[in-house]
């Protein structure tokens, strides 16, 4: 169910994190809504010795056209989802352009660099002023907080999704994920990912900056 | 019902590259499928696993590479399909079946697919396995994109029972980990009957013996076979061109090289100047089609990612026919516009355009990327990789790095390929001092731990995970034990190929379809060679340390410990805590402790983080997994642990 068209063709997406984030399922989970919805989806990403704690991206690509290259070239992301906050700069350091959205979630994981005290990560203010800095306009919501409250960090995906979905560029709608989820988890799950994506779309709709 | 299962054609799923390959083998009505775990090509057998009873399949997880080859050559010779899957690695491995394989030929078809890693995003290494099908004269195909992995694989299937003689499929990381849109085709009614029939004379290549010799009778017939598969090539529909008539530029590409040239072409707006052709039969090439692509333009440039594979036999071919197609101009890696080692992506595929067409591009808005020295976007932290919180192996080099401090004569440990092949990091407390290949740990320490007469009285040691050790360490360990080599073995046994996603191995009592199996005992089998084992809990950082210890000072041959304690992140591990943690602020005496940070410097573990404000140490609950570990290293006994009832 396409509720609009897309702003672009190809849209890229990004979406960021730390390996064991989930990031991998958010991916699928937002391009099986998208594939559903009748689009060709090019999704990049890398898992296994890179997932132990490193940053972790996926790049997927929306077309009505065709397949694309699984990596995105360099300034031409659409639109960046962060799992975790420094990992937004990180990635719009690369691929950003002065007409990307940035949406992110606030709750730092450290590197064990700065676990160790070798290096130093910087404060939220810091990393929010460089984020609008690089950015058209942005998001920045506690989804792992909410996530915690619902009883499992991993929902911070789903939240983040429910998020994309309120920012409104994207084709995808509420029942686009309800099928989707349906498909791919057990029943007794649905009812708390539904619950997670609609806090997602209700922080995006009460977001003041 | 899995998707890989759905028989609606023309259904169009997002399947991942390693999906559409197994999706491939199913609508090839493929019997038999093995392989070995390797990271990115171990969703094929996956994947063919978890349908195998629904499908009909025999599908393992085989001990190591060669063994699986073998595994899916029985059911060929018994004129069943087969496919058999592994990382660019598990070629080597293979390789010397493979040579035979190629000699004897096969009856039912059967692929070999091998996934390589261009810049060694998940290796050790980013060793090109296409070379092997040169030098084994076996055909080779590369898919394109998502849909020709499955399609070039289905085909590969037929290809092999034209030829009588293996296939292989090469995909990289980019397409085998990467996920597209793929179109089903039907899936066919399989009966398949296996019989093995070796009455006919020794060339009889349907009903005589399996075998690589009579060698020039058998190689002859093998090159036959590749003038066939030369013949066929010519008319695939693998091998495409998009572009002008007479290019300026003609791109040679073939594997995900394909889709990053495309988005090039793209970015820059060069599709009237640049024609594309992409090649999906690789191994033979096909010369007439090459020819006919030659002699539309002088300047040809080629990419593929590390080494020139397609650029040199290309190279040949324009030599050969310089007549013909005329004097060319080449452009790739021996002139240096695409590197010859590392992955490639758009952006290079960009640059190497812009300078053969004399192009002005940006990727960037100068304005923009000035704001990238900013200080705090310039500064972002490294994040470097760390085993997981919980991790086993954390608490495993703990007490080895603190067993040779302890012991004080410079001991090292030779690592091997496993999340472990990380104590060369920080996380492992830099206590690796060796990383090659699978089971060269333990062959390292064996011959090490034979140079004390030349004055070597470094400790020795060794680590493995229970994978591996199954994979290539017994014949290291049965060396070392024969020769006397003093050294000390230490398993880390997590109960699965964790790395790669706790695919089933000899060690356990399940296989890869999920049916109950005998398991082989690691103990057991070390005790059998002849080496003296313990078993303890790496978690109880006291008892393996001792026990290190004491196996250090022993300088009478092979000792073994295996330290049995399950991955963090395996399936049912994960979401349990055994402990409940909290630092107890009034004890944690923090910068003034003379530990200096001990828990959070030297320790590292994700969920044990420092406050800064707080000067105190602080557990991350999102990320803590409550294996209680760090209750024991704190000198102020400020961290503390409590059972979960």
């Amino acid at each position: 169910m396409a509720t609009k068209l897309l702003s672009k063709d190809p849209y890229n997406i990004v979406i960021t994190g730390v390996g064991g984030q989930g990031n991998v399922m958010a991916s699928r989970v937002l391009a099986n809504m998208l594939v559903r919805s009748g689009y060709y989806v090019t999704i990049g990403e890398t898992f296994g010795a890179s997932q132990r704690g490193g940053s972790v991206m996926s790049h997927i690509r929306v077309s009505r056209q065709s397949a694309w290259s699984p990596q995105i070239p360099r300034g031409r992301a659409n639109i960046t989802v962060s799992l975790e906050p420094i990992e937004a700069i990180r990635v719009l350091k690369r691929y950003g352009n002065p007409k990307v959205n940035a949406l992110t979630n606030t709750r730092p994981i450290y590197p064990v660099g700065v676990i160790a005290g070798e290096l130093v990560y910087p404060s939220l203010e810091e990393i929010k002023e460089s984020v609008n800095e690089l950015s058209l306009s942005s998001w920045f919501i506690d989804a792992a907080d909410e996530a915690m409250k619902l009883g499992n960090p991993i929902l911070g995906n789903i939240i983040m999704i429910g998020a994309l979905f309120g920012i409104g560029e994207l084709p995808i709608g509420r029942e686009n994920f309800k099928e989707v989820i349906s498909k791919s988890m057990p029943e007794e799950k649905l009812d708390i990912n539904l619950k997670a994506f609609d806090i997602g779309t209700s922080m995006i709709e009460q977001y003041t900056r | 019902m899995s998707n890989l299962t759905d028989n609606r054609e023309g259904t169009q799923y997002l399947l991942m590259g390693n999906e559409a390959i197994a999706r491939g083998a199913l609508e090839a009505g493929v019997n038999v499928a093995s392989g070995y775990p390797g990271t990115p090509s171990s969703e094929i057998i996956e994947s063919l696993a978890k349908v195998a009873k629904e499908r009909n399949l025999y599908v393992e997880w085989s001990a190591n590479e060669k063994v699986a080859l073998e595994v899916a050559a029985a059911a060929s010779f018994a004129k069943l399909r087969s496919l058999c899957a592994m990382k660019q690695v598990g070629v080597n491995v293979a390789s010397d079946f493979l040579l035979h394989l190629g000699l004897s030929g096969t009856r039912g078809g059967m692929v070999l697919v091998t996934c390589d890693d261009p810049g060694a995003l998940s290796s050790s290494n980013e060793g090109p396995s296409r070379y092997f099908a040169r030098m084994f004269e076996v055909p080779l195909l590369e898919p394109g994109d998502f849909q020709e992995a499955k399609d070039i694989t289905k085909w590969a299937f037929e290809l092999s029972e034209e030829l009588k003689n293996v296939v292989m499929v090469r995909s990289v990381t980019r397409v085998s980990h990467a996920s597209g849109n793929v179109r089903l085709g039907k899936l066919p009614e399989t009966k398949s009957l296996a019989k093995f029939k070796y009455d006919g004379s020794s060339l009889d290549a349907d009903e005589g013996p399996a075998e690589s010799v009579p060698v020039g009778e058998k190689h002859r017939l093998q090159q036959e076979k590749l003038k066939t598969a030369t013949k066929l090539f010519e008319q695939s529909p693998f091998n495409t061109y998009h572009g002008p008539e007479k290019p300026e530029l003609l791109i040679i590409t073939a594997s995900a090289g394909n889709l990053y040239t495309r988005e090039a072409i793209s970015v820059l707006g060069v599709e009237d100047r640049v024609g594309l052709l992409k090649l999906g039969t690789t191994w033979p090439l096909p010369p007439l089609l090459l020819k006919r692509y030659l002699s539309t333009t002088d300047k040809i440039m080629f990419v593929e990612e590390v080494l020139p594979f397609l650029e040199e036999n290309v190279k040949v071919l324009a030599a050969e026919n310089a007549r013909e197609v005329g004097v060319k101009t080449f452009y790739g890696k021996n002139e240096g516009v695409i590197p010859k080692t590392g992955e490639l992506n758009p952006d290079i595929v960009v640059s190497a355009l812009c300078k053969i067409l004399k192009i002005d591009y940006l990727a960037m808005d100068p304005e923009y990327e000035k704001k990238l020295q900013m200080t705090t976007i310039a500064g972002v932290p490294e994040r470097a990789r760390t085993f997981c919180p919980g991790c086993p192996h954390r608490a495993s080099f703990w007490s080895i790095h603190n067993a040779l401090q302890m012991d004080n004569r410079k001991g090292f440990v030779c690592g091997d390929i496993g999340c472990y092949a990380m104590g060369r990091f920080p996380c492992g407390f830099n206590t690796t001092k060796t990383l090659h290949s699978m089971g060269s740990g333990a062959g390292l320490a064996s011959g090490f731990g034979k140079l004390a007469q030349f004055g070597m009285d470094q400790p020795v040691l060794a680590v493995c995970g229970d994978s591996t050790f199954f994979h290539a360490v017994m014949p290291a360990l049965v060396n070392a034990v024969h020769h006397k080599s003093n050294i000390t073995l230490v398993v880390l046994d997590n109960s699965g190929t964790a790395m790669t996603g706790f695919q089933p191995h000899p060690g356990l009592s399940v296989n890869a379809m999920g049916d109950e199996v005998p398991e082989v005992d690691i103990s057991k089998v070390c005790n059998a060679i002849g080496a003296k084992v313990e078993i303890r809990d790496p978690f109880d950082l006291g008892e393996t340390q001792k026990t290190l210890n004491r196996m250090l000072e022993d300088k009478q041959g092979v000792k073994v410990l295996i330290l049995q304690q399950t991955c963090a992140l395996s399936p049912e591990k994960r979401h349990t805590k055994q402990y409940e943690m909290h630092i107890d602020e009034n004890l944690c005496l923090g910068e003034d402790c003379g530990c200096n940070r001990l828990c959070t410097r030297i320790f590292q573990c994700p969920g044990l983080v420092w406050n800064n404000d707080k000067k105190k140490a602080w557990i991350d609950e999102a990320l803590c997994v409550g294996c209680g570990v760090c209750s024991l290293i704190c000198p102020a006994g400020a961290i503390k642990r409590e059972e979960v009832a």
